[in-house]
C-alpha cells in the first residue's frame, strides 16, 4: 500500500511541473509587458521597472527563479496590488474559500448519497423518478445560472437573506453560495450513487444477506455501502476540480473576498503573476486532492493497488 | 451497437425514445429560431437606444423580450448570443472529435508500449485543471475568438481519446483488417480509412455529450468576461450582463438564463438517449 502511494506521489510531480511550465510560457508569451500604460514611458523607466521585476534575464533563468520562488511559497509580487506579493493575496483570501469549498463537497456528498440510495431503494417510485429528472436538470445548469437566481429570488423577491457577502455578519450568509456550489455536484452524485447502488443490490452477495434475514437497513450499512461508494469516491477527483471552477463564479457573484475573486479581478486586470500564482495553486490543490482521493479508493478496493 | 440495422430503421427506432424527439425536437426549433429570429426582428443587435433603455418585454415595437442597459433589443441579442453559443460549441466539438478519434484510434490500433504511454499521459492529463489553463490563455492572448474553439476542443478530447481506443482495439481483430492487412495497406490507411468511419455510431453519441461540456465552458468563460467580447454576444455574456442588472430588470438575466438551461438541458437528455439507444450497456454515468 505504501508502495502504491509513494508511486502516485511520484506521477503527480512531473504534472504539477507540466502545469507550471505551461503557465509561465503562456504567461512570458503573452504580447505586450505587463506595464505598458496608456502613457509612454521614459526607456530608462522601463529597462528600470523590467530589473526591479527581473523581466531583463534570459527566459531559463527567470523560470528558473520563479520555480525556486514557488516551490519556497513565494509566487512573487502582484503587478496590479502594489503593495501586496501575491502570497499573501492569496493567504488572506484561502480561508474563507476553503470554508466555502469543504461546505459545498460535504453537503454535496451527504444529499447526493442520501437521495441516490433511496432512489435505489425505491426504484421506478414517484421519488426516483423526481430525483433522475431532478438531478439531469442539476447537472445541465450551470452555477452561473443558478446562483443569480438564487439572488433574485431568495435575497431581491424574498428577501429572506443577504443578497452580499459584505451586508452582514452571521453564518446564514454562507447559505445561498454553499447550496449554489453544491447543486450541480448533488445531482452528479444522487445520479452516480442510485446507479452503483442498483448494481450492487443486484449482485449475488446480497442476495445471499438478503436470503440469510438480514433487513434493507442492514444490508444497505454493513454490504451495499462500500462496493457502492467506489464510482462515487472516483468522482471525487472531477468534482473537486468543479467545485473550484464553480467557487471563482460564486465568489464573484456574492462578493466573497476569496482566491476566486481575486482570480478573476486579476484575469480581468492582466495582473500576471497573481493569475499565474493562482493557477498554480489551484493546479496543485487539485492534483494533491487527487491523489488523496486515489490513495483512499486504493484502501478501499484492494483490485486496484495490487495491479 | 445495431450495426445489423439499416438507416431508416435506425431512424424509425430513435423516434420511438421520447427523450430523444421531444429534446431534439426542442434543439432543432432553438437553432431555427437562433438562425431566423433575427432576420425577423425590426431592430438590430448593436443599435443602442438613449431613450428605449431597460424596457420590460413588450409587444409594441417589438421588444418581446425587452431591452438592456443600452436600449439594444433582448430578442435579437439573445438568439445571437444563441447562435453564437451554438456555434462555438459544435466547432469546439469538432475540434475535440478530431483529436480524440486521432488519439485513440492510434493508441488502440497500434497497441503495446506506444499505446500504454499514450494512455498514460491521457492519465495524467485528466487531473490537470485545464480551466484554469484555458482561462490563463485567454488572459494572455486578448480573447481570440479562433482560440476559444481550439481551447475548448483542446480540454474535451480525453473522454472521446479513451472511448475510440476502446472501439478500435475490438475492430482491429475484425476480418476486414486482416484483409487490408495483407494485401498490403498501410497502417495509416487501416486507421483512418477502414477503422475510423466503422467509428461513427460511437463518436456521434458522444459528441452530443460534449457540445453541453463544450457550452458549458464558453458560456463560462463569456460570464467572466473572457469569452465572446462585446458587441458580439453569447448567452453566457447576457446572463453575466443580467446579473449586474436583475434588480431593476430581472428579464435580462431570466431570459438568458433559462434559455441556456433548456439547452444543456435538452443536449444531456439527447446525448444519454442516444447513448441508451446505440450502447445499452454503458451506464448512464
Amino acid at each position: 500500500m505504501l508502495r502504491f502511494a509513494l508511486l502516485r506521489f511520484l506521477w503527480a510531480i512531473p504534472t504539477l511541473l507540466l502545469v507550471i511550465v505551461l503557465a509561465f510560457l503562456m504567461v512570458h508569451a503573452a504580447p505586450g509587458g505587463p506595464f505598458d500604460a496608456e502613457r509612454a514611458l521614459p526607456p530608462e523607466i522601463e529597462a528600470n521597472i523590467a530589473r526591479a521585476y527581473h523581466l531583463d534575464e534570459p527566459l531559463p533563468q527567470q523560470f528558473a527563479r520563479y520555480l525556486g520562488g514557488v516551490l519556497s511559497g513565494d509566487f512573487g509580487p502582484s503587478y496590479r496590488y502594489r503593495d501586496y506579493s501575491v502570497s499573501e493575496l492569496i493567504g488572506n483570501a484561502v480561508p474563507v474559500s476553503m470554508k466555502l469549498g469543504a461546505l459545498a463537497m460535504a453537503l454535496a456528498v451527504l444529499v447526493g448519497v442520501s437521495f441516490g440510495t433511496l432512489a435505489a431503494l425505491r426504484q421506478n417510485s414517484v421519488l426516483d423518478r423526481l430525483t433522475t429528472g431532478l438531478a439531469m436538470t442539476g447537472i445541465s445548469i450551470p452555477v452561473f445560472v443558478i446562483a443569480p437566481l438564487f439572488i433574485l429570488f431568495f435575497a431581491v423577491k424574498l428577501q429572506w437573506l443577504p443578497a452580499s457577502w459584505s451586508g452582514s455578519t452571521s453564518a446564514w450568509r454562507f447559505l445561498l453560495p454553499v447550496i449554489a456550489l453544491a447543486l450541480p455536484q448533488i445531482a452528479y452524485i444522487a445520479r452516480l450513487t442510485r446507479a452503483s447502488m442498483i448494481e450492487v443490490l443486484g449482485s449475488d452477495f446480497i442476495r445471499t444477506a438478503r436470503a440469510q434475514g438480514l433487513g434493507p437497513a442492514a444490508i444497505i450499512r454493513y454490504h451495499a455501502m462500500k462496493p457502492a461508494m467506489l464510482p462515487v469516491l472516483s468522482y471525487m477527483g472531477p468534482a473537486i476540480a468543479a467545485i473550484l471552477t464553480g467557487s471563482v463564479v460564486v465568489e464573484e457573484i456574492f462578493g466573497i473576498p476569496g482566491v476566486g475573486q481575486f482570480f478573476v479581478r486579476g484575469a480581468l486586470n492582466r495582473d500576471y503573476t497573481l493569475v499565474l500564482g493562482i493557477v498554480i495553486f489551484y493546479a496543485a490543490l487539485v492534483i494533491l486532492l487527487n491523489l488523496i482521493v486515489d490513495v483512499l479508493y486504493g484502501l478501499l478496493d484492494p483490485r486496484i493497488r495490487h495491479r | 451497437m445495431n450495426t445489423g440495422l439499416v438507416l431508416p430503421q435506425i431512424w424509425k427506432e430513435i423516434r420511438r425514445s421520447r427523450s430523444i424527439t421531444i429534446c431534439g425536437g426542442i434543439l432543432v426549433f432553438v437553432a431555427v429560431l437562433a438562425v431566423m429570429g433575427p432576420l425577423m426582428s425590426p431592430h438590430s443587435y448593436l443599435t443602442t437606444d438613449f431613450d428605449g433603455r431597460l424596457i420590460a418585454p413588450t409587444l409594441s415595437n417589438f421588444h418581446i423580450f425587452g431591452t438592456d442597459d443600452l436600449g439594444r433589443d433582448l430578442f435579437v441579442r439573445t438568439l445571437m448570443g444563441g447562435q453564437i453559443t451554438l456555434l462555438v460549441a459544435v466547432i469546439a466539438s469538432i475540434v475535440s472529435l478530431v483529436i480524440g478519434v486521432a488519439y485513440g484510434a492510434v493508441a488502440g490500433y497500434v497497441g503495446g508500449h506506444i499505446d500504454a504511454i499514450m494512455m498514460r499521459a491521457v492519465d495524467a492529463l485528466y487531473a490537470l485543471p485545464f480551466i484554469f489553463l484555458v482561462i490563463l490563455l485567454m488572459v494572455v492572448f486578448e480573447r481570440n475568438f479562433l482560440l476559444i474553439f481550439v481551447a475548448i476542443g483542446a480540454i474535451n478530447w480525453l473522454d472521446m481519446a479513451r472511448i475510440v481506443r476502446g472501439q478500435t482495439i475490438s475492430l482491429k481483430q475484425r476480418e476486414f483488417v486482416d484483409a487490408a492487412k495483407l494485401i498490403g495497406v498501410p497502417a495509416w490507411r487501416i486507421i483512418f480509412r477502414h477503422i475510423t468511419p466503422n467509428l461513427l455510431g460511437v463518436v456521434i453519441v458522444y459528441v452530443t455529450l460534449t457540445i453541453p461540456q463544450a457550452i458549458l465552458v464558453e458560456s463560462f468563460l463569456s460570464f467572466l468576461g473572457l469569452g465572446v467580447q462585446e458587441p458580439q454576444t453569447s448567452l453566457g455574456a447576457l446572463v453575466n450582463g443580467g446579473v449586474s442588472h436583475m434588480e431593476q430588470a430581472p428579464w435580462m438575466l431570466l431570459i438568458p438564463a433559462v434559455l441556456l438551461a433548456v439547452v444543456l438541458l435538452c443536449f444531456n437528455f439527447l446525448g444519454d438517449g442516444l447513448r441508451d439507444f446505440f450502447d445499452p450497456r454503458q451506464e448512464a454515468k
